[in-house]
């Protein structure tokens, strides 16, 4: 009995190495709990997805199989995040990470582990200004675009509806901050005025004296600049028992279902953008999802499915899994030159790349990088009519 | 017009919610108080009883509303309460049996007892995360206004909307209710004047005959019921999330020790004063002065005195005022 364990665990230990050299995992660091739980399991099942067809048309660099590896980045604790990104790296040996998403993890995550352990990092929804200047030895990248942008389309969209003076609650983490930053900036610019552009924290019981402060300062809509399940509920909770706003002004962290189920149609009117686009791979996307999650569309699920798509892609065009090979290639690949790809045709993608050809990936989010390696951003404008998110448009 | 408007603006933002959150924590610190009257410790675990009543109100409301039974348009959760308060009853009571019994009958001085209760406490989180896990939870459901402050405007046609939320007018109704029942028990009693006796001495209270075991199960019994009220009032007017109980704890020790720790009336007074500080000072009178100023005068910045992340620091700061000029707090209590 005894010979044969030890003769079983021989084999064990022989075969588990030549196992694992032949597999390719990429990390997935989102935050499964935290202020954005309510997004996450969409945006990871977007980027399986990617990888589940990879995976059926035949694996990578001429059968080598891919699989994905998921890690709780908490959204807002770098220390938690860091080390999760850490046991991923070296437990778990991924080669690239597809992650992370709020922008203060992935900044630490890029800073703590990515540089150091030189592993290439995709976040599809770390939206910070702060991030395009960060020093990341080329390996960082993001397919959602920076919230200079977003701000800039805020502004806008506020200003063409005729409202000159909003207030601005924002969570006071990176994401928040950059937000309301580039926002005040845009908006100020164009003519309007904040009255007011305070922080909040995410988790409290009570909101009623920062949205007492917002009051007092006025404005004809309240800018949100936070988190769908925490704080931004919060705010716009206490807004309501008080009276004290009707009008939301929803950036991309409070695009949830959770807000319209929450507060339904007492939200009318409120309007707001987040990352997206009328390009033909987000339908293809979401006929392919259709089945598995329950809104294709919500939002940063695409931009997963690209950023895990590119880590792929990226690997086949450079003929290495290793990070150091790989982000040469990510920017070749998701730009043009080259045949254009949707959503659902990875394996043609794999083909012409295995041949030497080059490709210019669109993906589900209409991939454009620019310069550091983010994307050039496509935002979906929506309001809520009958408490429930209505598309207005794309710019 | 214009002093009406700047008086309803005062009320929707300071006065109503400043009531509501000063009945809460009187209720909280009446419980704090009267554990320090009787047993003579600080009971740091107080903030979690709370949490444990409000649990137990948010798990029986979910179990009625599966069952379609409601109070429409009350919510459902003051149909559980006295369920609540039962719960946490028997808790504490187990707590006192396995814990504080002990440190009783070996004559412990007040500091083991402060320690043990901070041990309870986190016994009690844990039990709770446990239970419920340590997220937020809807515990109101029912009718939401009292007064809504959009329809307000346009009644009385006016620039400013006052609301009142049911749970509001809920947590003042109750904590009347509570405190009258409290203070006839206390006074009119025979139980409660012996509760009273054995406050204020000890060894005289059972040489008369006062058996200290009753005493103190009844402390407890009513500084258990109070928490979960509490508990109950406050999850209803904000959300329910165990963590904030936690954070409750220091605005109302505060309440308890400005009116003077042991003293019930100076508990209720405590309460009101910490929360009317808290919001009053974190309020930004810009538009209220606007109202009242002529124009020239208007304030152009929002004549706010702190910032509202500095809420805490102001039962800090309250606190270490009080211990400093009257230790005793307002109502000459028993903090020595």
């Amino acid at each position: 009995m005894k010979r044969m364990l030890i003769a079983l665990l021989a084999t064990m230990l022989a075969g588990a190495p030549a196992a694992i050299a032949d597999d390719i995992k990429i990390g997935i660091i989102l935050g499964f709990t935290g202020p954005i739980e309510s997004l996450t399991p969409d945006m990871a099942s977007g980027a399986e997805t990617a990888i589940a067809e990879v995976q059926a048309a035949g694996g990578l660099l001429g059968g080598q199989s891919v699989s994905a590896v998921r890690g709780d980045s908490t959204c807002i604790d770098s220390a938690a995040a860091s080390a999760v990104a850490e046991r991923l790296i070296t437990a778990d040996q991924v080669s690239a990470i597809m992650g992370a998403d709020c922008s203060g993890v992935t900044g630490a995550i890029l800073q703590n582990v990515a540089r150091p352990n030189g592993i290439v990092m995709i976040s599809p929804s770390a939206t910070s200004p702060a991030l395009s200047t960060a020093e990341d030895d080329n390996l960082f990248f993001r397919t959602a675009p920076s919230d200079a942008r977003q701000g800039q389309i805020m502004a806008d969209i506020i200003s063409e509806r005729g409202i000159t003076e909003v207030a601005v609650s924002y969570v006071n983490v990176d994401y928040g901050k950059g937000l309301a930053d580039s926002f005040q900036t845009s908006f100020e610019a164009g003519g309007g005025t904040v009255t007011l552009s305070s922080p909040h924290e995410d988790g409290k019981a009570d909101y009623s004296a920062e949205v007492a402060t917002l009051a007092a300062a006025g404005g004809d809509a309240l800018v949100v600049a936070g988190y769908a399940d925490s704080g931004g509920k919060g705010i716009i909770q206490a807004s309501l028992d008080t009276g004290a706003f009707d009008i939301f002004v929803l950036p991309d962290g409070m695009r949830a279902e959770s807000l319209t189920d929450a507060f339904g149609s007492a939200i009318n009117g409120s309007f707001g953008q987040s990352p997206g686009s009328e390009n033909p791979g987000a339908a293809v996307l979401v006929s392919m999802l259709e089945e598995q999650l329950d809104d294709p569309s919500a939002p940063f699920v695409a931009e997963s499915y690209d950023a895990a798509a590119l880590l792929m892609l990226a690997m086949q065009a450079g003929g290495s899994s290793n990070s150091q090979d790989l982000k040469e290639h990510v920017m070749a690949v998701a730009n043009a030159p080259g045949e254009q790809i949707l959503p659902g045709q990875l394996a043609m993608a794999l083909e012409i790349l295995a041949g030497g050809g080059e490709v210019d990936y669109q993906g589900a989010s209409g991939v454009e990088l620019i310069e550091p390696g983010e994307a050039a951003g496509s935002y979906r404008i929506e309001e809520i009519q009958d408490g429930k998110w209505t598309t207005l448009g794309y710019r | 017009m214009e002093a009406i408007n700047a008086l309803v603006l005062l009320g929707n933002y300071v006065i109503v919610p400043g009531i509501a959150y000063g009945s809460q924590l009187a209720l909280a610190a009446l419980g704090v108080s009267l554990i320090y009257g009787i047993l003579r410790f600080s009971n740091f675990a107080h903030g979690d009883t709370m949490a444990f009543g409000a649990m137990v109100a948010v798990l029986l409301t979910s179990l009625a509303q599966s069952l379609g039974i409601s109070i429409a348009p009350f919510p459902t959760a003051m149909l559980t309460l006295p369920f609540a308060i039962a719960g946490t009853v028997l808790l504490v009571i187990a707590f006192d049996f396995a814990v504080y019994r002990h440190f009783r009958s070996i004559r412990s001085s007040p500091v083991v007892f402060v320690i043990a209760s901070t041990g309870v406490m986190f016994v009690m989180q844990g039990l709770i995360r446990f239970i419920v896990g340590p997220r937020d939870r809807d515990l109101g459901d029912g009718a939401r206004f009292v007064v809504n402050a959009r329809e307000f405007k346009a009644a009385l046609g006016l620039e400013q909307g006052l609301s009142i939320k049911v749970s509001q007018s809920l947590t003042l109704g109750i904590t009347i209710i509570a405190v009258l029942l409290l203070f006839w028990f206390l006074h009119r009693t025979r139980t409660g004047k012996a509760m009273r006796a054995f406050s204020d001495n000890e060894d005289l209270a059972r040489l008369s005959g006062i058996n200290p075991q009753t005493v103190v199960i009844l402390a407890w019994t009513l500084s258990a019921a109070l928490a979960a009220t509490a508990g109950i009032l406050y999850g209803l007017d904000k959300t329910f999330k165990p963590i904030i109980y936690f954070q409750l704890l220091l605005p109302t020790f505060a309440a308890a020790i400005v009116g003077g720790l042991g003293n019930p009336i100076g508990a209720l007074a405590g309460g009101f004063v910490v929360a009317f500080s808290e919001i009053c000072i974190t309020y930004a009178f810009k538009r209220f002065l606007a109202y009242l100023l002529p124009e020239n005068l208007e304030p152009t910045g929002l004549v706010q005195l702190l910032s509202t992340e500095y809420k805490f620091a102001i039962s800090f700061f309250i606190l270490v005022v009080v211990l400093l000029i009257r230790p005793t707090g307002i109502f000459a209590g028993r903090s020595s």
